[in-house]
């Protein structure tokens, strides 16, 4: 937790975005988490993300529920809308709000907590019905607000700070993603902003539910050794399988990739992600070689990371499977929103 | 590039900008620090250890601290560090008991230096208090040299100086007003002095031979000699219309005066634009408030003449070419103009002189006729003897001749010690954490946003009725409660232990200046620009770190512009980072080690 607020100085050839913002315009509240958390790297990451592809302050919805990471969506980008709802209950909250407008970029951040016990339900389902968001977990492996206890992400073995191991399966966000469906499935580090900020970019733009697994240390409940959730044990076992670039839509692909190495999935405004395989065996695009790819590892012990998973999902998108109107609801007409008491009587006329 | 190694002393003296560019070396943010708290009289001793003459400096200084200030790049304007020294000098109590017991029983070394201006005046504050017996020699019957004759009293009053001369004066000095040296072969064999110091000056204004030069002479001053004939009173007045010709400060003590023995019409006659001016901009100012007018562009070309005596110059109107670095690559006249005079001011530069120097006295002359000097022992060829201030190398500025005269007393007093000059004392930085608990500071680290306060002067319709009326007033209470917030504390230290860092980037999120990158290591050239923002300022030093533990990276810290806010430790969960003041150990001639 820092006292001295950051001063509002900057550096004097700090670089414009295509709205003339600096990457400071998107900064927010100062934080009030522990020195040196996981969490605050992100908040660093979606920040650069977000100038990266010159968000809208104003066009971006930032969503949280309960804990050290649902905190964070007060320390960027201030002038985005914000809501900190009930513990684990962020994906009901971001549907609502993206039923009601689809035009906004939707970013929920939640911890694995909010997640993966108390929110677990709500989590599958705004997989389930695709959700156009950007679902961001930021993965400790413990309950840091309540100081310290092990999470459901905790790992069997792993050690609390006072010694005590984990002896209950984990449950893994990615693999229940895949599995549920999910078009865009990828893990990062906090500590590897050059591969978090540009899989931020994409799943912003991604058109439909995106989820960015990052493991984010604790640096105060779960960072010593023995915990598989610490800089030192994230940074010897994670290992990068696929490179993501974004690419948005007026840039070119320049770089020249050998054949089957770099494959790109187009996004629905023209901008790309490319994907580059670091491991020839591999198939991101393809769901169920991804879920066993990344199975097996997880059973070898290794933290696979990148952009798991990729692909289209447009046609089951919440908006498209409901057949939504294309204009946000505060946008509609009075008429179109409301039919009438005599389009009321005839529909009940139905049911009688 | 290597890592780097912050433990050579230079490193972090480096890094204190204002440090750096002062020639004395004076700690400016532990002084600005001390005045924040109100402890004048410490801050005032800071300087005194270094500079000796804060009170005059604080006044008059050429200032190379200001246009280093690390804050002049973070924002527009620096630190206004000289009228923060008036502040200490103003408001100071008794220090004299604070300054170094003068020892009684004497070390039987006889010192003499010649002229008591700054250096030589330096030169014996710091002998004084290790046994020595210095002699002044002073041509006119008032110590101070071109501090006193050559700077008006409307922005050096007398009791200023009187008081900071005095202070050395009293250790014991035996200072002899009123005698001139004409002969050093005599002063050699005849004085008993084991050293010589000469601190005599650049007294000799440069000439302008123009046609009608001689015929006008009654109304042709020399700018220095003209300065110190008002300094003693014995010109009261001047012409209707003044012209002075020349732009340094010279000429701003010129016009400023001018306008003070009444003239009515001032007008400054540059020969290059603005740009080339040598005054610092600060004087520009002064002089262009009070009305008078800098024409540029103005070569002179001939006195002009009614009937014997002077009614104007004849200037040539000049037309300069740039290149794209703004150099001046060709010029021609583009015609003449006439300006009406009554009086002309000459303020086109000084020079040393030595007529009083046989010159077969083992002091080898060089081509320009002016003694070789040693620049770090300032021992000329002949052994024992020694120059300093503008005597040395020519015109500087009272803050030169103030170093030049400590590293002069450090040579004089291993000659004394019959040690080779050469063997100078060696620089040292100490560094000690300011951290005092959690997000506990002991330094004022939150940035203020402040902008540079303006010194009050005098008005206008009062500041002319006297010539003594000091112009500027000094900082009121709250300006410099404000003034010294600005300051950014560049000599408390970002610190780096590579071998504690774990790689959590909360340093570099949290930077405000994005002066931090966690890369791969590379040469310093290509490093340069893959960090997080452009490092393009190469005279601001990277901080490249060792090795990091996990990913072999390295952590780089562009000097640039780090505001020292302070951030980067109180985020960094294990104090891999860490603030820590640096003592800059520039030793004098007491710090030698016998």
């Amino acid at each position: 937790m820092t006292f001295i607020p950051k001063p509002k100085i900057s550096h004097p050839s700090l670089p414009r975005n295509e709205l003339g913002l600096t990457r400071r315009d998107y900064e927010g509240a100062l934080s009030t988490l522990c020195a040196g958390c996981g969490h605050d790297s992100i908040t660093a990451g979606i920040i650069e993300a977000c100038w990266g592809i010159s968000v809208r302050p104003e066009n971006l919805v930032k969503l949280s529920g309960i804990g050290c990471s649902s905190k964070t969506t007060a320390y960027f980008v201030s002038g985005g809308h914000g809501f900190n709802s009930v513990h684990g209950r962020m994906p009901s909250i971001a549907m609502g709000a993206n039923a009601a407008n689809r035009d906004l970029y939707y970013i929920g951040i939640s911890g694995d907590g909010d997640s993966l016990s108390i929110g677990l339900g709500q989590f599958c389902h705004a997989i389930r019905r695709n959700v156009n968001m950007l679902y961001i977990i930021e993965n400790n492996g413990v309950y840091g607000l309540t100081k310290g206890q092990f999470s459901a992400s905790a790992d069997i073995g792993s050690k609390a700070k006072k010694g005590e191991v984990n002896q209950q399966p984990p449950i893994d966000p990615v693999l229940l993603a895949m599995n549920l469906g999910a078009g865009f499935v990828a893990r990062s580090f906090s500590g590897d902003k050059a591969q978090l900020v540009p899989l931020i970019q994409a799943g912003l733009k991604y058109p439909g539910f995106a989820l960015i697994d990052v493991l984010s240390p604790c640096v105060t409940f779960n960072d010593h050794e023995g915990s598989t959730k610490s800089y030192a044990f994230t940074r010897e076992n994670y290992e990068p399988v696929v490179e993501a670039d974004f690419v948005p839509k007026q840039r070119e692909i320049t770089a020249d990739y050998a054949e089957g190495e770099a494959m790109s999935v187009m996004l629905h405004d023209g901008s790309r992600v490319l994907l580059r395989k670091l491991a020839a065996d591999y198939d991101p695009t393809d769901a169920h070689a991804s879920y066993d790819y990344v199975q097996q590892h997880i059973a070898q012990g290794e933290y696979l990371t990148g952009l798991l998973h990729c692909r289209p999902t447009v046609a089951t998108e919440f908006h498209a499977l409901n057949r939504t109107p294309e204009q946000p609801l505060n946008q509609l007409p009075f008429s179109a929103l409301n039919p009438g008491s005599r389009q009321l009587e005839k529909l009940m006329a139905r049911y009688r | 590039m290597t890592s780097t190694d912050t433990s050579h002393p230079d490193y972090f003296h480096k890094v204190v900008d204002c440090q750096w560019a002062c020639p004395a070396h004076t700690d400016v943010p532990e002084y600005i620090r001390l005045i924040a708290q109100g402890r004048f009289t410490d801050a005032y001793l800071v300087n005194r250890h270094s500079n000796v003459f804060p009170g005059i400096l604080g006044r008059v200084c050429d200032r190379p601290c200001e246009p280093a200030c690390r804050r002049g790049r973070v924002e527009e304007k620096p630190v206004a560090i000289c009228r923060l020294k008036r502040v200490a000098a103003d408001h100071k109590d008794e220090y004299r008991d604070r300054l170094p017991a003068i020892p009684t029983q004497k070390n039987g070394k006889k010192i003499a230096c010649i002229g008591a201006g700054c250096a030589s005046l330096t030169v014996a504050n710091d002998l004084m208090p290790l046994g020595y017996e210095v002699t002044i020699f002073e041509q006119f019957a008032t110590a101070g040299g071109l501090m006193r004759t050559n700077i008006p009293s409307f922005r050096l009053p007398a009791a200023v100086l009187d008081e900071e001369i005095g202070t050395i004066v009293d250790m014991g000095v035996d200072l002899r007003l009123g005698q001139r040296i004409d002969s050093l072969r005599a002063l050699l064999d005849e004085g008993g002095f084991d050293a010589v110091f000469v601190g005599s000056g650049a007294p000799k204004g440069k000439e302008l031979n123009i046609p009608g030069r001689n015929e006008a002479a009654a109304n042709v001053h020399i700018g220095i000699a003209w300065l110190e004939s008002i300094a003693f009173e014995h010109v009261q007045s001047v012409g209707k219309n003044v012209l002075i010709i020349g732009v340094g400060n010279t000429a701003m003590d010129c016009c400023r005066s001018a306008l003070r023995l009444g003239a009515q019409s001032v007008k400054v006659m540059a020969r290059k634009p603005r740009q080339f001016f040598k005054a610092s901009e600060w004087e520009l100012e002064d002089a262009e408030a009070e009305s008078v007018e800098i024409v540029i562009n103005r070569s002179p070309k001939s006195f002009v003449l009614d009937n014997g005596r002077l009614t104007g110059m004849l200037f040539e109107v000049m037309e300069y070419e740039l290149d794209a670095r703004g150099r001046i690559v060709a010029e021609r006249v583009a015609g003449e103009e006439f300006y009406p005079a009554d009086d002309v001011i000459l303020a086109i530069g000084q020079e040393n002189a030595f007529p009083w120097i046989e010159r077969n006295l083992g002091i080898e002359f060089d081509k320009w006729d002016v003694p070789k000097v040693d620049p770090v022992t300032f021992e000329s060829t002949r052994p024992g003897v020694f120059f300093g201030g503008d005597a040395a190398f020519g015109p500087k500025n009272i803050i030169w001749s103030v170093e030049h005269g400590h590293q002069a007393a450090i040579s004089i007093h291993l000659r004394c010690l019959g040690k080779p000059v050469s063997e100078r004392p060696p620089r040292g930085m100490n560094l000690q954490s300011r951290k005092m608990g959690m997000h506990e500071w002991s330094y004022a680290n939150d940035y203020s946003m402040t902008e540079r306060k303006l010194v009050p002067h005098v008005s206008l319709k009062e500041r002319f009725k006297k010539i003594n009326i000091e112009v500027e007033l000094g900082f009121t209470a709250e300006q410099a409660a404000a003034e010294v917030q600005r300051c950014l504390n560049c000599d408390v230290q970002t610190v780096f232990d590579a071998k504690l860092c774990i790689e959590c980037d909360a340093c570099i999120d949290i930077c405000p200046v994005d002066c931090l990158t966690m890369t791969a290591a590379g040469p310093e050239e290509e490093l340069r620009t893959r960090l997080k923002a452009p490092a393009t300022n190469v005279t601001q030093a990277l901080y490249v770190s060792d090795a990091l533990k996990f990913t072999q990276r390295v952590m780089v810290k562009d000097e640039d512009v780090c505001v020292h806010c302070g951030l980067c430790a109180e985020r960094c969960p294990t104090a891999a980072w860490d603030m820590q003041k640096s003592w800059v150990k520039w030793p004098h001639a007491a710090d030698h080690v016998v």
